[in-house]
């Protein structure tokens, strides 16, 4: 049900705003959404940097490090120390889930997209909005300054299990009796989440008011395009996720500054005799606690990829999704079901089998809407007129490495398969090819696709290709033979493994993957060459580039503050009329008056 | 096992072929799904390439014969990984009521293994073939993981806890034993060792490392908490030759005596300031907090038997040795 906006008594377009409220505390979603982007741009490179340090030690153990050697204190030799490996793991993934795939895709895509595309001039809430982005700073900032504490940032993995995480400090705020860099370290991490999580949830109130209450005349939910729906329901998924690890952070928090006892055993049960406080806590209860939104949020970082997707599928095929209706019901099953299966993560933890029983159908069921997705996105290519632009390329980039990351999966929710390969590098391998490789795919997409409507210009096509042909060859040679290793028993998060006889034969694949990884993170350059270059160089791109049918391709090329020019557009059909017998041209966008209404079998 | 070159480890327990069997069936679906997918991927993205700007595709919604078709068939399949992989859960679960029992205590970054006979062991576990094993498994600080990757077990070892896994070796040899949980700095150090033996040669085995009593692990601990730097012959006369102490009555500084028993040594490691022994400086520092009851125990039974000459030589690092080197 729609509400249609009143129009304005001001025209939005005329409204000169200073450079502070244009750029900086802009309220409008375009500029918060552009905001977000360059910024996870920022921590996608140093994300990135750590975790070839994080592969130099693995390839080359103790090989002196060009350059970054020197920076390290004179003690160490020019080589990393355990300590140092401990931390850029735990802060290579804490920076690239946090700072740069869920801004990415929800704050980026979902600010950038929501509005234009179901024809609002803002959001729902546009001063909270440009708070959630700028909540976002302490966040980032408390983030970088702990790794020039004491101890240096947090070593305790992205997970941040107790004990090792959460013991408190005995001496002041610097140590840990667990580990050295689960000190002050540890504490700003925690706030730095915080922060962050703060800023989610106020995005997430706001897309769901708005896709709620402010879609134009016409625009009823079963003509919404896909990313709306996937943004719709990650929004849903993080609202009600947030709240418990929101919870569990502050009673880390709590556990490391005053001493309380959530995560510890009783005096006498960890650390000898050593903490003071009343005992009785549970390490387990942060796993549950933090799974509980954790595996939701691993779909919080896809399900908007995947609408995005499904968008540019189609348009690129030419052809209406097939199965818009079973494409949204797989999301709402995916999303459903992220709720009951977050025990995957601790099938080994010493849980009670008839729980772990439970948990495992749940995983396994999980397989049921990922496939529903991928076979109708088979279906949308199949008999259209595909363009290969870097987007589709991309998109279709998203849809592979999907079906690996997912069988992988199914994997693990065989949970006596888990019992051999949990904590090994295959579940390295997942993680990777379904946030790394779908994930990241599904964004340059986005960006490839969306870019016209951002900055007013096009990216280089040829670039775009080259970036992609680079990226695609280089991630697949860093990540597949990892899932290898990982069923030969290496298991994950080991500084040094050549200590082992048993993985000697390894170290050349290990040196491999180093080599490959380090091809791709620099071939990322040339995105940002592109990206950059085309800012300023791009050809100019009219109102509607790639002849697509959703709203925003009905306002100008960067749309203007408020979006549309004049009143807010209607809706008359769904937004995948491609190919439409009665019409001229192939393509029929959702605002277009004249001409047939929904097809049968369509969106209705 | 680290010479021959292989991919995969061996399977050296009863439950390896069976998780490997349904390894295999998943990769089997997996590798069929995927090139089914690929090829239909591949197959339609070339075919149906742009050829003509004009041309003009048929808009296909969607058919809900296709979306029943791929629904089912994956959920058949997955529904048979379920009941697979619940039937050697079940198994994996249920050790049988003759296991022979092992105590495991994770500390970063060791192992501590204890025999139901007492013997004790650190970072190489002996087991025989043939015989259910099942490990009561708990942590003294952070979680570690018992992972045996030629036997497929993993079991977190987690603080304030017991957790439990059994396994029956059918190959005798060295295994490798990993810490699977990321347990801070040196996890990837934790190093360990399955020794599987033939059942005969497992009884030798512990017969022989049954005199390895508390008393012999408080050795060791008398080198690891370094009370050996100062009570030792060649320690400047820093503190008291322990040798032969108990049992004794101490003059103590205030001029009363003591009977140096159970209860005095435990005070005097515990809270040496208490009882100053005449003649000696108050310099010991406290151990409290820093040495379990356990510990405690071990330490004492190893001073009631120390003799004139007994004290170990220095050592500076009290890596613990293995079983056979300390006989
Ligand atoms: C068919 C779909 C999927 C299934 C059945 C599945 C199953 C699992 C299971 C069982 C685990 C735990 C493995 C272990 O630790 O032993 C796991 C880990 C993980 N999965 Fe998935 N997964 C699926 C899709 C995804 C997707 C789409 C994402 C993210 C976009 C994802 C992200 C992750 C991450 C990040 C971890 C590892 C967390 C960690 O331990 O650091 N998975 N998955
Ligand atoms: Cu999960
Ligand atoms: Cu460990």
């Amino acid at each position: 049900m729609s509400i249609s906006q009143p129009i304005p008594t001001h025209d939005h377009t005329q409204i000169e705003l200073g450079f502070l409220r244009k750029y900086i505390f802009s309220e409008d979603h375009k500029m918060i959404g552009i905001q977000f982007l360059f910024s996870g741009m920022i921590f996608l490179f140093l994300g990135g940097a750590l975790a070839l340090l994080v592969r130099l030690q693995i390839g080359w153990p103790y090989g002196n490090l060009p350059m970054v050697g020197n920076w390290f204190p004179a003690s160490w030799g020019g080589k990393m120390s355990p300590e140092f490996y401990t931390m850029i793991f735990s802060m290579h993934a804490t920076i690239m889930i946090f700072f740069v795939i869920i801004p990415w895709l929800t704050g980026a895509f979902g600010n950038f997209l929501i509005p234009l595309q179901i024809g609002a001039r803002d959001m729902a809430f546009p001063k909270l909005n440009m708070l959630s982005y700028w909540v976002m700073w302490p966040s980032f900032i408390l983030m970088l300054i702990s790794f020039f504490v004491a101890g240096g940032a947090a070593g305790s993995g992205w997970t941040a299990y107790p004990t090792l995480s959460s013991a408190a400090m005995p001496d002041g705020m610097t140590g840990s009796p667990a580990s050295p860099n689960s000190g002050t370290g540890q504490v700003l991490w925690l706030i730095s989440l915080l922060f962050a999580g703060v800023s989610s949830m106020m995005g997430s109130v706001n897309y769901i008011t708005t896709i709620i209450n402010m879609r134009c005349p016409g625009m009823t939910l079963m003509r919404m395009p896909m990313t709306i729906w996937a943004m719709f329901v990650t929004a849903i998924l993080q609202a009600m996720a947030l709240p418990v690890l929101t919870v569990a952070i502050i009673l880390q928090l709590l556990d490391k500054t005053i001493g309380t006892t959530f995560f510890l055993p009783p005096a006498g049960m960890a650390f000898g005799n050593w903490h003071t406080g009343p005992g009785g806590g549970q390490p387990l209860l942060w796993q549950h606690l933090f799974w509980f939104y954790s595996h939701p949020a691993v779909y919080i970082m896809i399900l908007p990829a995947m609408g995005m997707v499904s968008d540019i599928i189609s348009t690129f095929a030419r052809k209406p999704l097939f199965g818009y209706r079973p494409m949204v019901y797989a999301i709402a099953g995916i999303a459903g079901l992220g709720f009951i299966v977050w025990g995957h993560h601790m099938f080994q933890s010493g849980m009670d089998p008839r729980l772990g029983t439970g948990f495992m159908i749940a995983t396994i069921m999980i397989a049921l809407p990922s496939a529903v997705k991928t076979f109708n996105w088979l279906g949308t290519i199949w008999q259209g007129n595909i363009q290969y632009t870097s987007a589709m390329l991309n998109a279709l980039a998203f849809v592979s490495m999907f079906v690996i990351g997912g069988l992988s999966g199914i994997f693990m929710a065989a949970t006596p398969v888990d019992v051999y390969i949990h904590d090994t590098y295959f579940i390295v391998a997942h993680i990777h090819y379904v946030l790394f490789m779908s994930t990241i795919f599904g964004i340059y997409a986005g960006v490839y696709y969306w870019y016209p409507k951002m900055f007013g210009r096009m990216m280089s096509e040829t670039l775009g290709k080259i970036h992609f042909a680079l990226t695609f060859l280089s991630a697949n040679a860093t990540f597949y033979p990892m899932h290898i290793i990982g069923v030969g028993g290496h298991p994950r998060r080991y500084f040094d493994i050549t200590i082992y006889d048993t993985f000697q034969h390894l170290q050349p694949l290990n040196a491999f993957m180093t080599v490959a990884a380090i091809i791709l993170g620099f071939v990322q350059f040339i995105f940002v060459a592109n990206f950059f270059w085309s800012l300023f160089f791009g050809k100019k791109a009219n109102r509607n580039p790639w002849h697509s049918n959703s709203l925003e391709w009905a306002a100008p090329s960067p749309p203007p503050h408020g979006n549309f020019e004049g009143n807010v557009p209607s809706v008359y059909r769904g937004p995948y009329e491609y190919g439409h017998p009665e019409t001229q041209e192939d393509y029929l966008p959702q605002f277009e008056p004249n001409g047939p209404k929904d097809t049968p079998g369509g969106s209705h | 096992m680290g010479s021959a070159i292989m991919l995969w480890p061996e399977q050296a327990s009863t439950i390896a072929s069976q998780i490997d069997t349904l390894f295999w069936f998943v990769t089997a679906v997996g590798l069929i799904f995927s090139l089914i997918i690929g090829a239909t991927l591949v197959g339609l993205a070339i075919q149906y390439r742009r050829q003509s700007e004009t041309f003009v595709p048929t808009p296909v919604h969607g058919s809900t014969i296709l979306e029943l078709a791929w629904s089912i068939i994956p959920l058949g399949l997955v529904m048979v990984m379920f009941f697979w992989g619940l039937f050697i859960y079940v198994d994996y679960n249920r050790a049988p009521e003759n296991a022979m029992e092992v105590y495991v205590t994770g500390k970063q970054w060791m192992w501590h293994l204890q025999h139901v006979g007492g013997q004790r062991e650190i970072n190489t576990l002996h087991i025989p073939t043939g015989r259910p094993v099942r490990l009561i498994m708990t942590s003294e600080d952070v979680i570690h993981d018992f992972y045996v990757p030629a036997f497929r077990v993993k079991m977190d070892v987690v603080p304030g806890k017991y957790s439990y896994l059994w396994f029956e070796a059918t190959k005798p040899g060295t295994y490798d034993l990993f810490c699977a949980a990321y347990c801070g700095t040196e996890h990837s150090r934790m190093i360990g060792k399955i020794v599987v033996m033939e059942p005969s040669e497992f009884d030798r085995w512990l017969t022989q490392s049954a005199d390895r009593s508390l008393a012999l692990q408080g050795r060791q601990l008398f080198q690891k908490l370094q009370c050996i730097t100062c009570h030792h012959p060649e320690a400047n006369n820093r503190a008291p030759i322990l040798e032969g102490l108990y049992g004794k009555r101490v003059q103590l500084e205030d001029g009363t005596t003591v009977l140096a028993d159970e209860a005095y040594i435990r005070e005097s490691i515990l809270y040496p300031k208490k009882k100053i022994r005449a003649g000696w400086k108050p310099i010991m520092p406290t151990y409290d907090q820093q040495v379990t009851q356990d510990e405690l125990i071990r330490v004492i039974a190893y001073l009631k038997g120390l003799k004139q000459g007994e004290t170990p030589p220095l050592v500076q690092q009290s890596d613990a040795p293995a079983v056979k080197d300390e006989k």
